[in-house]
């Protein structure tokens, strides 16, 4: 799944990014390396951008950019320290 | 006259990003994330003795001002708010080429204290570039309200470099920052700070580079850190030789005669 | 000499050896691998020694951001906080404006006495006072008190992070406009001064996008504009209604006004990702910081001294020699007539076409360096030609204004050929200094004008038709 699609409120894992040349390296340089765990947190009213949880930055992401991020879901569970 | 042969290369260099260096000032350049208090650490600095002009044939904006600490006066240059320093925007070439090339006496990277491991990512670019680095952990404030605790020593003990937790809004800490670039600039202390291991395939293809570097531009070793050349030439960075173009073989006495070089040279430098 | 250009021959040598060594993907592969490492190293020194105790604290910027940026209270939001701002500056201002009036007339009753008691001439008298002076004190009265209440309030929103949530809000109209997410930023600047706005456009990255925002920047009306607005919008819209709500209504046109102009940027943006600078919007990110403890004292100095001061300074500069100008334009006829009616006369035709006079339009085109002093000319103008009111109240204002033959529907088309017209003189430097090139501000020059005339044109036979 890419990450467009990934729910408000869900986590995911990046699995693979798909874009290439620049816009690769501007995604890579915000943290968005494979591995690595977004959250989706807020879209915008006029429905795109959508704002993600990356490496402990808020950052709001055109649909552009996030349909060249493929990531998984991560099964919700809640941690048990945070609860 | 080669680059080799430029004794007085590092002021010309400097006057290539508008610094003034009539006074002699040491230059201190200020890094760091977006949003992470870094202007505030600049005013707080600098205070009213500042003033803003452009980059060299860039419009973005560039601030530099003065402060005085024990008799000394430095020039606090601060480079524009940036996540990386890949070259990937203007900003981002700008602090970059401002580190690798004005080569500041110090480095101050402010990272935002709540949000440690995205600006350490910076940091880690930084030290690969200058070894005379300063972390200054601002918004210690908030990081407090939020129960981060950082084990300041043990961050200093792993990057190798002097660690300053400051509250720049609230002026807090900001004289031992001013301390520790004074150390810095008078080799009282001297940093040699942590490097990021890469991967063996990465390394040794590095390795293989840098000896051919070696052979090869004999002048430039004094000037650019070979392992980092490498490390862009290998990931494709086209515009650190023009920059490298830029403001090596720029120079007036030079220029004429070497431009039919540029023009037959059949490197596309973009 | 020779080492320069074997440096330089090496420098090829070695581009072309990496690129011999490795494949583009390969390439890529390498540097996806440095990012990697780099995060990777980042990530366990940052894990080792920082600590989160007691747990995750519950972030109350989340929850506003939750209500300011939600689908449905989001605009809503906007545009109450924006009308909320343009309210407390119309009754905050409104006491502060008269009081200050009263003040600087006094002084020029002052001023009167002294020249009929050193008997100066008539003409040097009308110059400095009747034209300097009034220009001058008309300009701080009117437009001092809102700007020091404007400012410290969205200095304050600023300064709170609010901005970057408006961007992220209107983002999908700019995206759909073909323009860069931070020409929204852009515009925001534009509010305390153009030429800041223009210069602000510097964030954005793409030539393209870049170009956009410094065009259209013109559309947000920035400070010297504001007064004006907010003059006319109290004392024609707001007298419409019950005292109780004029300043309620004042505030909405205002809002209207802006919401207008958003509305032709997006429309010219638009226009012009598909024609003169045809492109696809570039990458882009926008960081939500988190909100911040404002902090009041440094935001009333600087707002004070940053942009009131710079601002009214500015004015002034440019009000002295228009007072003297228009003065004298006053004072000196063609058979009787002033040449400034004789002006006004030419235009007249042409400027109720657009729902204005000769008067208002030939005041816009001397208010050309500022905006500012739209209004004082305007008075001035209709003042010299005979009931020698003093206009210190916005009740004597309007009725200058209305002695004058105007309308509700007058201070509408002035409000709108306001906001829409050519950009001043400093903002129009100022595009030329960041495009580098004459084209750019005469482009914006010619339409900004164009589209301020049509617009102009179209609303006032619209409401004449009805």
């Amino acid at each position: 799944m890419y990450l467009t699609n990934l729910p408000l409120g869900s986590k995911g894992r990046v699995v693979k990014l798909t874009a290439k040349g620049k816009k690769r390296r501007r995604l890579l340089d915000l943290g968005l390396i494979p591995g690595t765990v977004v959250e989706a947190i807020r879209r915008s009213p006029s429905g795109d951008p959508t704002a993600y949880i990356i490496r402990g930055t808020v950052l709001a992401l055109r649909s552009e950019e996030t349909n060249f991020i493929e990531v998984e879901e991560l099964t919700q569970r809640r941690d048990i320290l945070w609860a | 006259m080669g680059l080799t042969a430029r004794s007085s290369g590092l002021n010309l260099l400097r006057e290539n990003f508008n610094i003034d260096y009539s006074k002699k000032n040491p230059i201190i350049a200020l890094a760091g994330n977006p949003n992470t208090g870094k202007s505030t650490v600049f005013n707080g600095l600098t205070g009213l003795r500042q003033h803003t002009g452009n980059w060299p044939g860039k419009t973005v904006t560039q601030a530099q001002g003065n402060f005085r600490y024990q008799g000394q006066e430095f020039t606090l240059i601060d480079l524009p708010g940036t996540y990386s320093l890949l070259a990937n925007s203007t900003e981002e070439r700008i602090a970059r080429d401002f580190i690798c090339f004005a080569r500041p006496d110090a480095t101050i990277v402010v990272a935002d204290a709540t949000n440690l491991e995205r600006n350490l990512n910076l940091v880690l670019q930084v030290t690969e570039l200058t070894d005379n680095v300063i972390l200054c952990l601002n918004l210690m404030d908030e990081a407090e309200r939020k129960n981060i605790k950082i084990d300041v020593a043990g961050l200093k003990n792993d990057l190798q470099i002097p660690v300053v937790p400051t509250v720049a809004r609230d002026g807090k800490g900001l004289k031992e920052l001013k301390n520790t670039v004074y150390d810095i600039v008078n080799k009282n202390i001297v940093v040699h700070p942590y490097r990021v291991k890469y991967s063996p395939e990465i390394e040794n293809a590095v390795e293989e580079l840098v000896q051919e570097l070696r052979t090869m531009l004999t002048g430039i070793e004094k000037y650019i850190n070979l392992h980092w050349l490498s490390l862009r030439l290998l990931e494709g960075d086209k515009t650190i030789m023009r920059s490298i173009k830029d403001l090596f073989l720029k120079d007036d006495s030079f220029e004429t005669k070497t431009e039919g070089v540029v023009q037959t040279d059949g490197v596309n430098y973009i | 000499m020779e080492l320069i250009i074997s440096e330089k021959n090496s420098i090829s040598r070695i581009i072309k050896k990496v690129d011999e060594y490795f494949s583009k993907i390969e390439k890529q592969q390498l540097r996806d691998q440095i990012v990697e490492d780099i995060y990777g190293c980042a990530e366990r020194i940052a894990s080792k020694n920082v600590r989160i105790e007691g747990g995750r604290q519950t972030d109350w910027g989340e929850k506003v951001d939750d209500i300011l940026t939600s689908k449905w209270l989001g605009f809503p939001i906007m545009l109450l906080l924006l009308g909320g701002v343009f309210w407390l500056t119309i009754i905050g201002a409104n006491y502060p404006s008269a009081m200050l009036g009263e003040a600087l007339f006094w002084v020029e009753d002052r001023l009167t006495e002294f020249f009929t008691w050193t008997q100066a001439p008539e003409w040097l008298y009308g110059i400095l006072v009747m034209g300097v002076y009034r220009t001058m004190a008309w300009v701080v009265s009117v437009m001092l008190p809102p700007m020091a209440i404007f400012f410290p309030l969205f200095t304050l929103m600023e300064d709170l992070g609010y901005l970057p949530r408006v961007a992220f809000n209107l983002d999908n109209f700019f995206k759909r406009a073909g323009t860069h997410g931070k020409q929204s930023l852009t515009m925001s600047m534009g509010f305390g001064c153009n030429a800041a706005g223009v210069i602000a456009a510097r964030i954005i990255d793409s030539p393209r996008e870049k170009l956009i925002a410094i065009l259209t920047n013109n559309f947000v009306p920035c400070n010297g504009r504001f007064p004006t607005l907010i003059i006319l919008a109290t004392i024609f819209m707001g007298n419409m209604v019950n005292s109780a709500y004029s300043s309620f209504v004042a505030a909405a046109v205002v809002v209207g006004i802006v919401l207008v102009g958003i509305i032709i940027t997006l429309l010219v943006s638009w226009g012009l990702s598909k024609t003169f600078l045809k492109g696809v919007p570039s990458s882009f990110t926008l960081e939500l910081p988190p909100y911040r403890k404002p902090q009041i004292g440094k935001i009333l100095v600087r707002s004070f001294l940053d942009r009131t001061l710079f601002v009214l300074e500015r004015a002034v500069m440019v009000a002295a020699p228009a007072g003297v100008f228009v003065w004298i334009f006053a004072n000196t006829g063609i058979g009787g007539v002033s040449l400034i009616n004789y002006v006004a006369n030419i235009l007249d035709p042409f400027a109720v076409l657009i729902g204005l006079d000769g008067i208002v339009l030939l005041a816009f085109i001397l208010g050309f360096p500022a905006n500012e002093i739209v209004i004082p000319i305007i008075v001035m103008s209709y003042l010299s030609a005979g009931a020698m009111l003093e206009p210190d109240s916005a009740e004597a204002l309007r009725e200058i204004l209305v002695t004058n033959g105007w309308t509700w529907v007058t201070a509408l088309s002035t409000m709108l050929f306001s906001l829409l017209h050519f950009p001043c003189g400093t903002t129009l430097l100022t595009i030329r200094k960041e495009t580098e090139s004459l084209k750019w501000p005469v482009f914006s020059f010619l339409l900004t004008t164009t589209i301020a005339i049509v617009v102009n044109f179209l609303v006032v036979q619209l409401i004449y038709l009805f």
